[in-house]
């Protein structure tokens, strides 16, 4: 298992309260997988995705668990080793392409300077791979010396893309990175990660929406108030959902191929930093007990993971 | 880069129209404001004949349009007129004997303030929220409204009369002066391999410079702190770190963000600057152009007042078009 | 206890935020100095231009900021000097704001060839070093009190002018004026119903920065000797006819009047800044 994320616990401490954004959570991904960590706005996905790489920022803090990369325990690494690890073994690429450039550097010499912050070797080098890279997105050799307003908004997530493959990294984790473009451009991106992935590459996509988890991805994370309530292979969840919270993301979005009702899912996600007690999911769940209650238990069901007191045995 | 040519011909085509109307403002304000300068400057009690001979040689007894025309055409032409005292000598001359005492001043008064801003603006920025932050943006204001002469006059009771580590007036001791080649002190020791010469001068230049500096560092301060925070929350910044690159680097790139916008507020600040350098020199014993100019309203050098508010006018629309050329050069957003 | 209650219920009107700690603090200084002024006569121990015989004298108890080389009490010139200040930079700021703000608004409001030749002409003067301005200004009139008034005024009419325009422009866009304006309402009521009550806030912050810019130069123009001379005070040309003193030690001619220099000018704009972050508060995340 290339990366085991283990009763992972993030928390940020506001002066509302403490917010649960990741509350032990626990999943793994292979060599080669592509996962995706599906849920609503506030759900915990993108502070689970920044935790990886430890760039939690204040007031956030990881509170417990482990994150055991090729072996290693992330989380106890000095900082320096950390930041080795980033960029070179993790690469990441953000949602937003038009602020996640540096505007006063030509985009050559932000990929030439991630290489060098990682290898010994030559800047002259390290543009001639930063042109590599381009080329492998998609992009012209020439745009290294382009600055990022030049770009467009398209161009300039293969530039991220491009930077984040630049060291060959083993897991590359991308938060919602399509989701400021237009669809043709989407679907462009999205081939560039499938392409980044058969060249041996992990995938952590990070997004929404939950049709595109299931069409690109091995296994799907449903994640819902800081908690995994589901996980386990695309194909199986998508045909036969098990935790209600999956099933209502499902049917609250129009399918292209089979023709149903919509049934958007009532209510809104818990404030985390009051949480009601027990299930996080019992006000909106259309099969709530009085076992909901307690906090859910999480069950293996032959490799398909579900936090909900519905599949107890 | 076609696009720089055309920005730098743009902002000159614009410098044109500011110089030429406070140009016309100065001319209004000395000549036509009701009240003789000539009389405001000499007093009541001179015989008409000796007024008619200086208005005269102010050339105030033509048509004001004459006198407008006059005026523009000596500008361009670079002759401001003569002095009406002493050896009678050219304005521009004049002038030019005392400009490099204001520009080496200006040029230490600026350098320092934005040191200072920038340092104390990043400490600001980097500790948000702690007392240290608060005490900077406090020392923003008060930086501010710190009376130039008032506290010159501090730094040299300290360190002038108590401590007597520091000159209090003056720009160089008598015999100590290097060889004139461009007129800073500074530059000339160093170029003539002066080291005693560069050394007095340099204790001559600290108090009056570190007075204008902090007087304006003020303004820095703020802005780069403020520009500081909101590019250390800028997406780009976490894109950085989670490449992996170093923090050193990090925060060198983030500085580099922040610091452009500083540099259009360099421009606005150089008027501030010039008006600080008068009552510096005045307190310093300074001789540059605010001494020379309070002087020759003193002695009534009517001719030599006008000069000096002219070369000012044009000395502000010159450094105002070089801060825009290299705000320019600085932001390849303007550029491409 | 009635006086504690008033001022937690004063307090609690203005929102919540840091400026307004400056402003209160600001408002205080402002107020005690303008009484100060008014009730010179009362305040002042000794009178101002008499000597009191002692020259020289540093700070001690009969005389707490010492005398000056004339033997005249330095508290009290301070404290008379501030009626000059005070007297000089408010009507100044009256004149301003009377050619400034009508300009800026009917210049931002009407547009057009107007407010392009006016917003040249105010650019140009506005770049110019202000107390260079003042100076020339006062040379050509001539030293006086009233000279001074009006040479502090034109360097700040380009001030008032800029800011009220801009003002102007960005409520002028606003959907309000649009709908008054659908329902027939002439220009000169749409500035005053709609635009005008909306500048006060602006004109606020720029009347107390501008006010407190404006002290430093009146300060500086009176150093120079262009406003007063012996033996009426004021606290610039205080600092001028001390300084001869300066090398021989004697300190306090000079550091009392440059503080209340600095201390008034603090205080507006204490009160400008704090407005300023009441009204527009830095979403600090």
């Amino acid at each position: 298992m290339l990366l085991e994320i283990k009763n992972l616990r993030t928390y940020f401490f506001t002066k509302r309260g403490t917010i649960k954004a990741v509350d032990d959570v626990s999943f793994g991904i292979d060599k080669g997988e592509f996962i995706s960590i599906v849920g609503e706005s506030g759900c915990g996905k993108s502070t689970l995705a920044y935790s990886v790489i430890r760039l939690v920022e204040h007031p956030g803090k990881i509170v417990g668990g482990e994150i055991i990369f090729d072996g290693e325990n992330l989380l106890t690494l000095s900082e320096e080793k950390i930041r080795e690890i980033r960029g070179k073994e993790i690469g990441m690429i953000f949602q937003d392409p038009m602020t996640c450039l540096d505007p006063l550097e030509k985009i050559g010499d932000q990929i030439a300077e991630t290489i060098v912050e990682h290898k010994r070797i030559s800047r002259k080098e390290a543009i001639q791979t930063a042109s590599k890279m381009l080329e492998k997105v998609g992009l012209p050799a020439d745009r290294v010396n382009y600055y990022p307003h030049q770009l467009s908004g398209g161009q300039r997530q293969r530039v991220m893309i491009a930077m984040a493959i630049s060291l060959n990294p083993k897991l590359l984790i991308a938060d919602e990175p399509t989701t400021a473009l237009d669809v043709i451009v989407q679907e462009k991106i999205m081939n560039l990660l499938d392409d980044m992935r058969r060249e041996g590459r992990a995938i952590m996509l990070i997004t929404h929406d939950f049709a595109l988890a299931s069409e690109r991805s091995d296994k799907i994370a449903v994640m819902y108030a800081g908690w995994l309530v589901e996980f386990g292979k695309s194909d199986e969840i998508a045909n036969e959902p098990l935790h209600p919270y999956s099933r209502g993301l499902i049917d609250s979005v129009p399918d292209v191929w089979v023709d149903r009702d919509i049934k958007p899912l009532p209510g809104f996600p818990p404030d985390l930093a009051n949480p009601p007690k027990g299930c996080r999911f019992r006000p909106r769940c259309p099969f709530a007990t009085e076992k909901c209650e307690e906090e859910p238990q999480t069950f293996d069901l032959d490799g398909r993971i579900v936090k909900c007191w519905r599949y107890e045995s | 880069m076609p696009s720089l040519k055309a920005y730098i011909a743009t902002r000159v085509l614009l410098v044109i129209p500011t110089v030429f109307i406070l140009l016309t403002i100065v001319f209004f304000i000395l000549r036509i404001i009701p009240g003789n300068p000539i009389m405001a400057m000499v007093g009541q009690k001179v015989p008409e004949e000796v007024l008619q001979k200086l208005m005269h040689e102010a050339g105030l007894d033509k048509p004001a349009y004459i006198q407008y025309i006059d005026y523009l055409h000596g500008i361009l032409t670079g002759n401001l007129g003569k002095s009406m005292i002493w050896g009678r000598r050219p304005v521009i001359d004049e002038i030019m004997d005392h400009f490099p005492a204001t520009l080496e001043l200006t040029i230490f008064g600026f350098v320092l303030s934005v040191l200072i801003g920038v340092l104390t603006g990043s400490i600001a920025a980097f500790r948000k929220g702690s007392k240290l932050d608060s005490s900077m943006r406090i020392y923003s204001i008060v930086a501010y409204t710190l009376f130039i002469p008032w506290f010159g006059m501090l730094l040299q009771m300290f360190f002038g009369v108590y401590l007597r580590a520091l000159p209090i007036g003056g720009r160089i001791t008598p015999g100590f002066a290097p060889k004139t080649i461009t007129g800073l002190y500074v530059l000339d020791s160093i170029l003539t391999l002066n080291p005693t010469s560069m050394l007095d001068a340099l204790s001559h230049l600290l108090l009056p410079s570190l007075t204008l500096g902090i007087v304006l560092s003020g303004a820095y301060t703020r802005l780069l702190r403020n520009n500081l925070i909101d590019v250390l929350s800028q997406d780009f910044i976490v894109a950085y770190r989670a490449r992996g690159v170093r923090e050193r680097k990090v925060i060198f790139h983030a500085m580099k963000n922040a610091f452009i916008p500083v540099v259009t507020l360099m421009g606005l600040q150089f008027a501030i600057l010039l008006a600080g350098a008068v009552l510096t020199e005045t307190t310093f014993s300074w001789p540059g152009m605010g001494t020379f100019l309070i002087e020759r309203i003193v002695y009534r050098d009517y001719t030599s007042v006008q000069g000096a508010i002219v070369f000012y006018a044009l000395f502000v629309a010159l450094i105002s078009l070089i801060v825009d050329i290299i705000y320019a050069l600085l932001d390849p957003r303007i550029r491409y | 206890m009635e006086v504690k209650n008033i001022a937690t219920t004063i307090f609690s009107f203005i929102p919540k935020t840091e400026g307004r700690y400056m402003v209160l603090t600001g408002l205080a200084i402002v107020i005690t100095v303008c009484l100060m002024a008014v009730f010179a006569p009362l305040v002042a121990p000794y009178d101002p231009i008499k000597s009191t015989g002692k020259i020289l004298q540093p700070p001690n108890s009969a005389h707490l900021m010492g005398t000056d080389n004339l033997g005249r009490d330095v508290l009290s010139r301070i404290i008379f000097g501030s009626r000059v200040v005070l007297a000089v930079v408010i009507s100044a700021a009256i004149i301003s704001m009377s050619i400034g703000v009508p300009l800026g608004l009917t210049s931002g409001y009407f547009g057009g060839k107007l407010d392009r030749a006016l917003s040249m002409l105010m650019d140009s003067m506005y770049a110019f070093p202000g107390l260079i301005l003042a100076i020339a200004i006062a040379a050509v009139l001539g030293p006086s009190v009233v000279n001074a008034v009006v040479a502090i005024s034109v360097v700040y009419i380009p001030t008032y002018f800029r800011m009220i325009r801009g003002q102007t422009l960005s409520i002028k866009s606003l959907l309000f004026v649009e709908a008054a304006r659908a329902m027939g309402a002439s220009d000169w009521r749409i500035m005053r119903k709609y635009i005008l009550p909306n500048l006060i806030p602006t004109l606020v912050v720029v009347f107390s920065l501008s006010v407190a810019d404006a002290i430093l130069t009146e300060a500086g123009l009176s150093f120079l000797g262009f406003i007063v001379s012996a033996p009426t005070p004021d606290w610039g040309f205080e600092l001028a006819s001390g300084r001869p003193y300066l090398p021989a030690g004697y300190w306090w001619m000079i550091t009392f009047p440059g503080l209340m220099v600095m201390i008034l000018s603090l205080g507006f704009a204490l009160i400008g800044e704090g407005m300023s972050e009441i009204y527009a508060p830095r979403r600090e995340k």
